[in-house]
């Protein structure tokens, strides 16, 4: 994989919280029944279904609850491809859609004090981030500004930001922005 | 003359001395000022010159109710115009200028003399430019364009060099307002259990009750307020901010707050302004009452105050507004500013009280301090030009006959408060008058409601109606309490005395019988100029409705939008019609309750991120190779590269040649591809395209187009069959999103037991068409996959490896050429490119842009949607009766197409265009028929759809909708020209093929 290049290969801001390009990400979409499309990913991946707008983690991969009829699975982007492939041999009895779409999105991770973390992202999202409302664990799929994009805090107390891959640049200024060291509201 | 006393002033620092200027002159005032009453501390009463007559303007209030001093405020790419200095905080070298006049504010040549004024009555304008017509254009509107506006716009080549932010908050409870009744709906929000978020727009809390003083549980208001902030710190489900202001209120408890954080550090890195967007599940409005003015004649001169901002430049800021100062009420209040000024050791002459009976318990202490108080007088007239000089005193009753004149520099209003009843009534909160202390205020059972049909707003303290402390305090604990869910609260509601005053006289009109002469001179918006006169003449003209009346006579439509001349104008209006003031009713609250900074409302949305650019995976090669760029939707495409020396013109040309007779690259990565599978994915898309796509071979490709139920011709593109059960359905670069929502509406909503999945796989792929005579050649030299004619035929595709990069491999050809469209994971399309670079060098390889991409079609006669389509053509429209299946039972837009219009033989139909000359027809241009229509104008019969200069033919070519078109075939039709913005003679076409270039295929079938 000399010759993959991440959308935004190296990013790096340091302000209130630093922002950081997560590098090459090997992401999964599964759509189905999560029912039925449960047993063939746990067999393949060892994570159970999380709940609504919930994202399990174990052992490097994770698993994201992104609607009714759809999740997402994380893992290194080496083994997307495979794992695609095994995932949609698992499934091809049932009514599903296994497509490995680790090149379609760029993933942020965003570090620093919670309450700056939740901060960052209240400057951007009309999403409730408040931590009773949006806790570690819970995915939101919402807009930042004006591009949609997915967030969670990660079981390292991380926040991770998803978008489109066309966008990177564009989400990357805006966090940079709303992360700028002179921009604290100590509203959190 | 306005001063600084010697001591005094609760927000002032003395011990610092701030530097700024105002039109030049250096001056000094103290940090905690505002801009106001440093420039009061100067003795500059004159502040401005008001809209219309240009007459000389001081400061009338000390808050955001202020019409008069608005000012320039900074220089170059920080300076903003009508800047209201009592709410602006002093800065070291603030750089302040006064407004509308010229050349100087001392003398103004545009100030319009008394005896002019009569002439410019109500409605002016309206009468003044209607005739005659021909003036409209070259005189009325330079002069009206020349007199609108009362600041000076920044310099054009300004940019604002601040920053800015938006803020999103969830909350249980929003408290609008923090003096003490905002405090005490707080608390006892809080302290019921509720996450609170008290806002207050000044930089300080208390509101009037520090000033206005009392007792609150045995305190100093300054004292209780500072200890209910400590307690509201204490709590930590509540939250406090200062110089926010509730700036509008909108349905299902959104709220805007506006924060000024950083306009008093001009420099600062912090973000200068954050609108606050807020969900509350309840909102308490504590926006306190705002004092009216009286309207009598000479009301505007510098030196007419409101009675409470008189003395809250004494209490807050240690400035006298003058030596002697007259006060004129109908209420009890205004002797509070007595007392302040007695306490100041500033002179008070007399207050004249227009009620006959004269004032209660605070009256009585007035006079105990041996002040004159005269009841049943009034203001006949206010001496002084540019600064008060005196006043002439009659009788309330009486027509204005001069009993006595009193000399004096100051004069302090008070003709009753009016609620802040804004943002109560933005999102449908209903006012209720109440005649005793003649105001309207927000009536409790007609609140704003929520989804849920419940009270969403609640007004509390002065702002319900409540002007007593005690009354105030009790209102909004209670208010507080309730919209927390009635919980209990550890504290004891704040006590303090019942109100006692006397009850108010309404006047609308000082003296009541007041003569045309002194109406004429009675103002009652001060910054547009509306007089008593004016509004009773807008009445007498028939404008009757208050909302009529309004935009008439211009009465509240100032930058103010009538905070002070609201209730007093639509009393007179109410009085010249004969009306009760409930039947006249007020003019409709809108947000934002004072005005907001334009860039707090466009937050971070500037520069780059002023919207979304969505870039391709090879954007950087294309940016570093200078691309001119073409916008397509969001995305940003290389319309061409032109080379040094090369206009873009040369570089199309270049770059089509080096195609058709080479190897040409295009960066298709924008292309929507949309993943549809399972058992009816199929009939799915036998649905959704108007051919047969079930009929497709695994392997193979297939053009399809897609209509809208109205059968308009919406999208096209190649669906590849991955599988038995998957497809791979292309789209247009803008058509990417939209068509996949399309399909998603008609799974969800209208065949929901229909089993496909979709998924927008855009992005996975970056997408590079490899075309031209040497297209198999250079992907032979990368190596991996069999690209011969043989194994893979035109319009199929073939899964495999292009040095080393996994890659999916289409023969599909947009340009005429032998070409492969070539998708690979978009973290490796980079990779892919430079590699064909380096191997298509000795094949002369050309990246190409947009521009070659539409001329190659063209000269092959495909169309594109947004040119030939324009949601208005239908496929048969455009002669693809080929791609439309007669098999099918249906597909969305069947039915619509057999509908008369869409079946009509008359319907303009697409042909090729050529010139006799060879030159290029105009983008758009009509063809003409014989004859005009109803409407006089030349008859059309067609229209050109595409139009350029195509270097493979060496002259112009294009396509069109013409009437009958493909029945004319040779035959030469007229279009209209257009030179130099305006149409100049026509150009002669002939009708031809569409198809201009390799009408038998042979080039791509290679």
């Amino acid at each position: 994989m000399f010759d993959a290049m991440s959308p935004k290969t190296g990013a790096r801001y340091e302000g209130r919280v630093t922002v950081a390009e997560a590098g090459l990400s090997g992401m999964i979409t599964l759509r189905g029944a999560l029912d039925t499309i449960a047993q063939p990913v746990a067999d393949a991946t060892g994570l159970e279904v999380p709940d609504t707008l919930g994202i399990v983690e174990e052992g490097g991969r994770a698993l994201a609850w992104m609607s009714p009829d759809e999740m997402m699975l994380f893992c290194a982007y080496e083994d997307a491809a495979d794992l695609a492939a095994r995932l949609a041999e698992a499934t091809a009895d049932e009514h599903a859609l296994v497509v490995d779409m680790s090149d379609a999105r760029a993933i942020f991770v965003l570090t620093g004090a919670e309450t700056s973390l939740r901060e960052t992202l209240a400057k951007l999202t009309p999403a409730d981030v408040r931590p009773e409302a949006f806790p570690a664990g819970m995915v939101r799929r919402s807009r930042l500004a004006q591009a949609a994009a997915a967030f969670w805090i990660a079981n390292d107390g991380t926040l991770r930001v998803m978008c489109f891959r066309s966008v990177a640049d564009y989400v990357f200024a805006l966090l940079s922005h709303a992360a700028h060291p002179e921009g604290a509201v100590d509203h959190f | 003359m306005s001063h600084r006393l010697s001591s005094g002033g609760r927000l002032i620092d003395r011990s610092t001395s701030v530097r700024f200027t105002f039109n030049g002159t250096y001056l000094r005032g103290h940090a905690g000022d505002t801009l106001a009453s440093a420039l009061l501390a100067n003795d500059r009463m004159l502040m401005g010159r008001s809209f219309k007559y240009h007459r000389p303007r001081g400061v009338v209030a000390s808050g955001a109710e202020e019409p008069n001093a608005l000012l320039g405020l900074g220089t170059g790419d920080r300076f903003e115009p009508n800047q209201r200095a009592t709410v602006t905080e002093l800065f070291e070298d603030a750089a302040l200028s006064s407004q509308n006049h010229w050349p100087t504010l001392e003398a103004d040549v545009g100030a319009v003399n008394a005896w002019l004024s009569r002439f410019l009555p109500a409605g002016f304008y309206y009468k003044m430019f209607m005739y005659p017509r021909p003036f409209w254009k070259h005189v009325y509107e330079p002069f009206i364009r020349r007199s609108a506006g009362l600041g000076r716009a920044p310099a054009a080549d300004a940019r604002d060099p601040d920053r800015y932010e938006h803020f999103y908050i969830h909350t249980d409870v929003l408290v609008v307002g923090g003096g003490v009744a905002g405090l005490a709906a707080a608390k006892a929000a809080g302290e019921a259990g509720a996450e609170v978020l008290l806002i207050e727009q000044d930089p300080h809390w208390g509101g009037r009750a520090v000033v206005d003083g009392g007792e609150i549980d045995g305190m100093a208001p300054e004292a209780w307020v500072t200890a209910t902030l400590a307690a509201l710190k204490a709590m930590d489900n509540v939250r406090i901010r200062t110089r926010t202001m509730g700036s509008g209120v909108y349905d299902h408890g959104y709220a805007l707050a506006y924060e000024r954080v950083a306009d008093h550090v001009p420099g600062s890195e912090a973000p200068r302004h954050r609108l606050w967007r807020i969900r509350a599940r309840r909102i308490v409005t504590a926006t306190g009452a705002i004092e009216r003015p009286l309207a009598f004649a000479g009301n505007d001169v510098p030196g007419v105050m409101l009675a409470s901002a008189v003395r809250d430049y004494v209490v807050n800021y240690g400035v006298a507004t003058g030596q002697r100062t007259v006060i004129a009420t109908n209420n009890d209040d205004a002797y509070r500013t007595a007392l302040a000024l007695h306490d100041a050791g500033l002179e008070v002459p007399a207050i004249l009280d227009a009620r006959d009976g004269g004032g209660g318990a605070l009256a009585d202490a007035v006079r105990a301090r041996g002040i004159r108080v005269l009841a049943g007088r009034g203001i006949a007239k206010v001496k002084g030009g540019k600064r008060v000089t005196g006043v002439a005193i009659c009788r309330q009753s009486g027509e204005g006959g001069v009993l006595d004149m009193i000399p004096c520099d100051c004069v302090a209003m008070s003709g009753g408060w009016s609620p802040v009843v804004h943002l109560w009534s933005h999102a449908g909160g209903k006012l209720t008058w109440d005649a005793t202390e003649a105001m309207f205020r927000p009536d409790g059972a007609r609140a704003p409601r929520d989804q849920d049909g419940d009270a969403m707003v609640r007004a509390v303290g002065a702002a319900n109606g409540h002007l007593g402390l005690a009354e105030a305090l009790s209102d909004a604990w209670e208010g507080g309490t309730a919209v927390a869910g009635g919980g209990g609260t550890a504290s004891e509601m704040p006590r303090a005395a019942s109100r006692d005053e006397a009850p108010l006289a309404p006047v609308w009109m000082m003296p009541a019988a007041a003569k045309p002469a002194l109406r004429r001179k009675a103002w009652l918006d001060f910054q547009n100029d509306v007089k008593v006169s004016d509004v009773a003449l807008a009445a007498q003209e028939g404008f009757e409705s208050v909302e009529h009346a309004k935009r008439y006579t211009t009465l509240g439509m100032a930058t103010d939008q009538g905070k002070l001349s609201n209730i007093n104008g639509l009393a007179v209006l109410s009085q010249a019609l004969g009306e009760d003031i409930p039947q006249v009713g007020t003019t409709t609250f809108r947000p934002p309750y004072t005005p907001i900074s334009l860039s707090a409302i466009a937050g971070e949305a500037r520069g780059e991120l002023f919207q979304p650019i969505r870039k391709t995976p090879l954007h950087d090669w294309h940016d570093g190779q200078g691309a001119a760029w073409e916008p397509v939707g969001h995305w940003r495409r290389p319309y061409c590269f032109p080379r040094s020396g090369e206009t873009k013109h040369d570089a199309v040309t270049r770059e089509i040649t080096a195609t058709r007779g080479g190897l040409g690259l295009l960066d298709a990565s924008t292309l929507g591809k949309i993943i549809v599978k399972g058992p009816d994915a199929a009939r799915f898309l036998d649905m959704l395209y108007t051919n047969m796509m079930s009929s497709l071979k695994v392997g193979a490709c297939r053009y399809g187009l897609m209509c809208s139920e109205n059968g308009f011709l919406m999208d096209d593109g190649v669906v590849a069959r991955l599988s038995e059960d998957t497809f791979l359905v292309h789209t247009t670069t803008g058509g990417a999103d939209r068509i996949h929502g399309h399909m998603e509406e008609w799974l969800q909503t209208e065949w929901w037991d229909w089993k496909v999945w979709t998924v927008n796989a855009t992005e996975q792929y970056a997408q590079i068409a490899v075309v031209g005579p040497k297209s198999r050649a250079v992907l032979e030299k990368l190596g991996g996959m069999d690209v011969s004619a043989e194994a893979l035929p035109f319009m199929r595709w073939s899964d495999g490896t292009l040095a080393g990069i996994p890659a999916r491999v289409f023969r599909i050809s947009f340009s005429g050429e032998l070409s492969f469209e070539v998708a690979v994971p978009a973290n490796r399309g980079r990779a892919l490119w430079d590699m064909l670079l380096e191997a298509g060098e000795e094949f002369g390889v050309t990246p190409y842009g947009t521009e070659a991409l539409h001329v190659m079609r063209a000269e092959k006669g495909f169309i594109m949607i947004g040119d030939e389509t324009d949601g208005t053509v239908i496929p048969q429209d455009l002669g693809l009766d080929w791609a439309i299946s007669k098999k099918k039972e249906d597909y969305i837009g069947k039915r619509a197409q057999a509908r008369s219009h869409m079946a009509s033989a008359d319907r303009w139909k697409l042909v090729g265009l050529e010139t006799l000359d060879g030159a290029v027809l105009p983008d758009g241009a009509y063809a003409i028929a014989d004859g005009r229509n109803a409407n006089g104008q030349r008859n059309t019969q067609g229209r050109v759809t595409s139009t350029y200069y195509s270097p493979t033919l060496k002259r112009g070519i294009a396509m069109g909708l013409v009437k009958d078109g493909p029945d004319r075939m040779g035959e030469e039709i007229d279009f209209t020209r257009v030179e130099d913005g305006t149409t100049g003679g026509t150009m002669r076409a002939r009708i031809v093929s569409t198809v201009f270039f390799d009408p038998e295929g042979e080039k791509q079938n290679v």
